[in-house]
C-alpha cells in the first residue's frame, strides 16, 4: 500500500512531510511535496488527514488486491469523510463521527 | 556533519505509546527535565499512526487484575513474569481513564458504563489516539520533543549508563546526550523475515516497518540481559492488508474455517500461536484457504465493519470495496505474517525487574522492549510507560551522573563519518536487508519453512548472518537519512542474531509456530519451564536459563 502526491493540487505547506512516521515524504525543488521511498509506505494515511487541499490519494498496490480506486479523507468539525475514487468514475463517501465508538 | 551537545535528566528514547505516556507521568510527579528523541515525529508516530478500534487490555467488570495475569501466562505456556503482568494489570484501568480525560472516546451504555468486548476489551474510536497522547505531551512543563532525531547507541560506562548517542536524519548533526537516567521505549522488530508480499506491498498497518528493534539492538551491545527472544510473533492477520482480525472475531463473533466450511480453531487450541499453527497445518494439508466466516452478518453488521477498519486499519476497507463483496457477501481469508519480535505480545525484551529497571543502571524500559510481560497492547504499554517513570525519577533523585567519556564520543563520531564519507559500496542498505530476510526465512523459521526450522538450519542462518553484519560496514549513506538505514540494518541484523541463538537454546518445542524446533517437536517441562535470557559477553552471545519467577514474588536483579 502506497500514497500519490497531486503535484498540481499541492501548495507546499509541508504538513504532509512533518507527520509521516517514517519521514518518507520530502520536498522537492519546486517547494512541493513528493514521497521519496514509495515501496517504504505502510498505508497508515496520516498524510492524507493533514493535507488542506486534498492533493493525496491513498491506494492499494495490484499485488494486495488493488483495483485502481484512489482514497483521501475531509474533515468538517467531527466529521470525519472518506472517499473513495473509483477508476470507472463513480466514487462512495463514507462518514464517520469522531465523537462515535466503534460498535463492534 | 555539526555537532550538537544537550544535556537533560532523563531521555526517553522513542516517542510512542509507551515513551508518550512515560514523558506524562515524569511531567506530572516531578520536575525533572524531560528530553524525548523521536525518529519521525511524535503525533503519528509508532503504533498507533492510524488508530486502534478497541483497547484489548482492561479489566471489565467482575474481573480481576489477577484474571488477566492468569490469560496472559496460559497463553504463553507459562514462560511470562507474574510481577511484571500483575503490576501492569493493576494499573490499565487508571491508564484507560486517563485517556478519556485527554479526549479519547469510549464506547459507553445508556448508565455511562463502558460496554466491554469479551473479558478484556473496551469499544472505541481510535483514530486520533496518537494525536492525542502527542498533544498532551507538547504540553507538558519541564518536557522536550525533539522530532527527526534517532539514537544510535548508549553511552554505557561500568555497567551505567551516562546518556546517548544520536543523529539528526534532516540537519545532518550527531548528538551526543548527557542524561542521568534513559527510558528505553522503542518499538520492536519489523522486517527481520521476508515479508507476506516481498514486492511493492511489502510494508503494511499493523506494525511499524520503522520498528527495527533499535532498543533491543543498543541493549544487546551494551550487554544488558535480554529474555524471550524464541518466543517469536506471528500474527493471524487479514490475507493480504494484514488487518487485524479481533475485530472480525471477538466484534462479530466469526469462527475459523478451512475451505471445506469446518471450524477448526477448536481442533488445535484457542492460544495465539495455537491459532496460527491450526491455519499453517489446514494448508498444509490440502484444506486451505482458511477464512474467519462472515457470511451471513448482517448489513448494519457490515456498515460497522467498514467504519471500524477505517479508524485502525484503511486498507481493509478499501480491499472490500475494490472486491466489490462485504464481508457478509464473502469470508475474509486470513495468513500469518513473517515472525516478528515484539514485547507488546509475546515475552521477548530486556529482562527487567519490577520496577522495569533493566540490568544496566539508571536504564529503563516499557513497551515492546520490556521482556516478560505479553499482551500489553496500548493500555499495558501505557501502564509500562508509567512505571518506568516513576522508577527512572527515583533513581535520579538517590544517584549521580557519570560522564561520558570523550573516547566514546570520538569512536561514534569516527563511525558515523565512514558511512557518511565513502563514495561506493559494493552492495547497498537494501540489497543487504533482502538478503538478511531471505535467510531468516530459509533458516530461521520463516513463512517459506512454515515457521520451522531445526538446529542445522540454525547453524547456517547465524553463519550467514554473521557474514553480513561484515559487511556493514563497507556501506555508505548520501545524506543522514540513508546513515540512520545503514544503522536500521545494524540493529536488525544484531537482533537477528540473538534471535537465533534463543531459538537454538530452547531444545523443545513449548510453542508450535511461534518456536517450533524440528529436532525436537515436543514440549520439556521438566528442563524448559523456565526463561532463556542470553547476555553479549566479549562479542559472544551467553545463554544464561533462569528459573520461573513465581507469582505472588517481586523480582530484584541477582547476578
Amino acid at each position: 500500500m502506497s500514497i500519490s502526491i497531486n503535484k498540481n493540487k499541492c501548495i507546499g505547506c509541508g504538513k504532509c512531510r512533518n507527520v509521516c512516521p517514517g519521514s518518507l515524504i520530502k520536498v522537492d525543488s519546486d517547494g512541493k511535496a513528493y514521497i521519496k521511498y514509495p515501496k517504504d509506505c505502510w498505508g497508515c494515511t496520516s498524510c492524507i488527514k493533514e493535507c488542506p487541499v486534498y492533493a493525496i490519494d491513498f491506494f492499494l498496490g495490484a499485488d494486495i488486491g488493488g483495483m485502481g480506486s484512489k482514497v483521501h479523507t475531509e474533515k468538517k468539525g467531527d466529521i470525519l469523510s472518506w472517499i473513495i475514487q473509483k477508476p470507472q468514475g463513480d466514487s462512495i463517501k463514507i462518514d464517520i463521527n469522531q465523537k462515535e465508538s466503534n460498535k463492534y | 556533519m555539526k555537532t550538537e551537545r544537550l544535556n537533560t535528566d532523563i531521555l526517553i528514547i522513542g516517542g510512542g505509546t509507551a515513551g508518550c505516556y512515560a514523558a506524562l507521568t515524569i511531567s506530572e510527579n516531578s520536575d525533572k527535565k524531560v528530553l524525548i528523541c523521536e525518529k519521525a515525529h511524535i503525533k503519528r508516530s509508532g503504533c498507533l499512526a492510524a488508530g486502534v478500534n478497541a483497547l484489548n487490555a482492561y479489566i471489565v467488570e467482575g474481573r480481576t487484575p489477577q484474571d488477566y495475569v492468569d490469560y496472559a501466562k496460559k497463553d504463553a505456556d507459562g514462560i511470562v513474569r507474574e510481577d511484571l503482568l500483575l503490576t501492569m494489570s493493576q494499573r490499565l484501568n487508571k491508564v484507560t481513564h486517563r485517556l478519556e480525560q485527554l479526549g479519547l472516546v469510549i464506547l459507553k451504555d445508556e448508565n455511562g458504563k463502558y460496554v466491554a468486548r469479551g473479558n478484556r476489551n473496551l469499544k472505541i474510536n481510535g483514530e486520533n489516539i496518537k494525536p492525542i497522547l502527542a498533544q498532551a505531551v507538547e504540553k507538558a512543563e519541564n518536557v522536550q520533543v525533539l522530532n527527526r532525531v534517532n539514537v544510535i547507541d548508549f553511552a554505557v560506562k561500568d555497567n551505567k549508563i551516562n546518556g546517548a548517542f544520536a543523529i539528526g536524519i534532516e540537519n545532518d548533526t550527531f548528538y551526543t546526550i548527557d542524561a542521568k537516567a534513559v527510558i528505553i521505549a522503542t518499538g520492536g522488530a519489523s522486517g527481520l523475515y521476508k515479508p507476506n508480499n516481498p514486492g511493492f506491498s511489502r510494508h503494511k498497518m499493523w506494525y511499524p516497518p520503522f520498528n527495527t528493534g533499535a532498543g533491543y539492538a543498543m541493549g544487546i551491545n551494551a550487554g544488558a540481559e535480554m529474555t524471550t527472544f524464541e518466543m517469536r510473533f506471528i500474527a493471524l492477520r487479514c490475507k493480504d492488508t494484514i488487518a487485524p482480525t479481533g475485530t472480525l472475531a471477538q466484534g462479530v463473533g466469526a469462527k475459523q474455517i478451512n475451505s471445506l466450511g469446518e471450524v477448526y480453531e477448536t481442533k488445535y487450541g484457542l492460544t495465539t500461536s495455537e491459532r496460527v499453527y491450526g491455519t499453517v497445518n489446514e494448508n498444509q494439508e490440502g484444506r486451505g484457504p482458511c477464512y474467519l466466516r462472515t457470511e451471513g452478518i448482517t448489513p448494519q453488521q457490515d456498515d460497522s465493519l467498514i467504519r471500524a477498519y477505517l479508524n485502525m486499519a484503511p486498507s481493509q476497507t478499501i480491499k472490500w470495496i475494490e472486491s466489490g463483496k462485504l464481508p457478509s457477501q464473502q469470508n475474509v481469508e486470513i495468513e500469518g505474517t513473517e515472525p516478528y519480535i515484539v514485547g507488546g505480545h509475546t515475552a521477548s525484551g530486556y529482562w527487567v525487574d519490577t520496577n522495569r529497571a533493566t540490568t544496566i543502571q539508571g536504564l529503563f524500559a516499557g513497551g515492546d522492549v520490556a521482556g516478560g510481560c505479553p499482551q500489553k497492547y496500548v493500555t499495558g504499554a501505557l501502564v509500562e510507560g508509567e512505571i518506568a517513570a516513576l522508577s527512572a525519577v527515583n533513581y535520579v533523585d538517590n544517584s549521580k551522573q557519570g560522564s561520558i567519556e570523550q573516547s566514546d564520543i570520538d569512536k561514534h563520531i569516527n563511525e558515523v563519518t565512514g558511512f557518511i564519507t565513502k563514495k561506493t559500496s559494493p552492495y547497498t542498505t537494501e540489497q543487504l536487508e533482502e538478503a538478511m530476510q531471505t535467510v531468516m526465512d530459509s533458516y530461521a523459521g520463516g513463512i517459506k519453512t512454515n515457521y520451522r526450522f531445526n538446529e542445522k538450519q540454525l547453524d547456517i542462518a547465524d553463519y550467514k548472518i554473521k557474514q553480513l553484519m561484515s559487511l556493514v560496514s563497507t556501506l555508505y549513506a548520501e545524506d543522514f537519512q540513508e546513515l540512520m538505514y545503514i544503522y536500521e540494518l545494524k540493529e536488525r541484523l544484531t537482533v537477528c542474531r540473538s534471535v537465533i541463538a534463543h531459538l537454538k537454546a530452547r531444545k523443545e518445542t513449548r510453542w508450535h509456530s511461534f518456536a517450533e524446533n524440528l529436532d525436537y517437536p515436543n514440549k520439556d517441562e521438566k528442563n524448559f519451564n523456565k526463561y532463556v535470557n542470553s547476555r553479549l559477553e566479549n562479542g559472544e552471545i551467553k545463554i544464561i536459563i533462569r528459573d520461573l519467577v513465581q507469582g505472588g514474588k517481586e523480582y530484584e536483579h541477582i547476578n
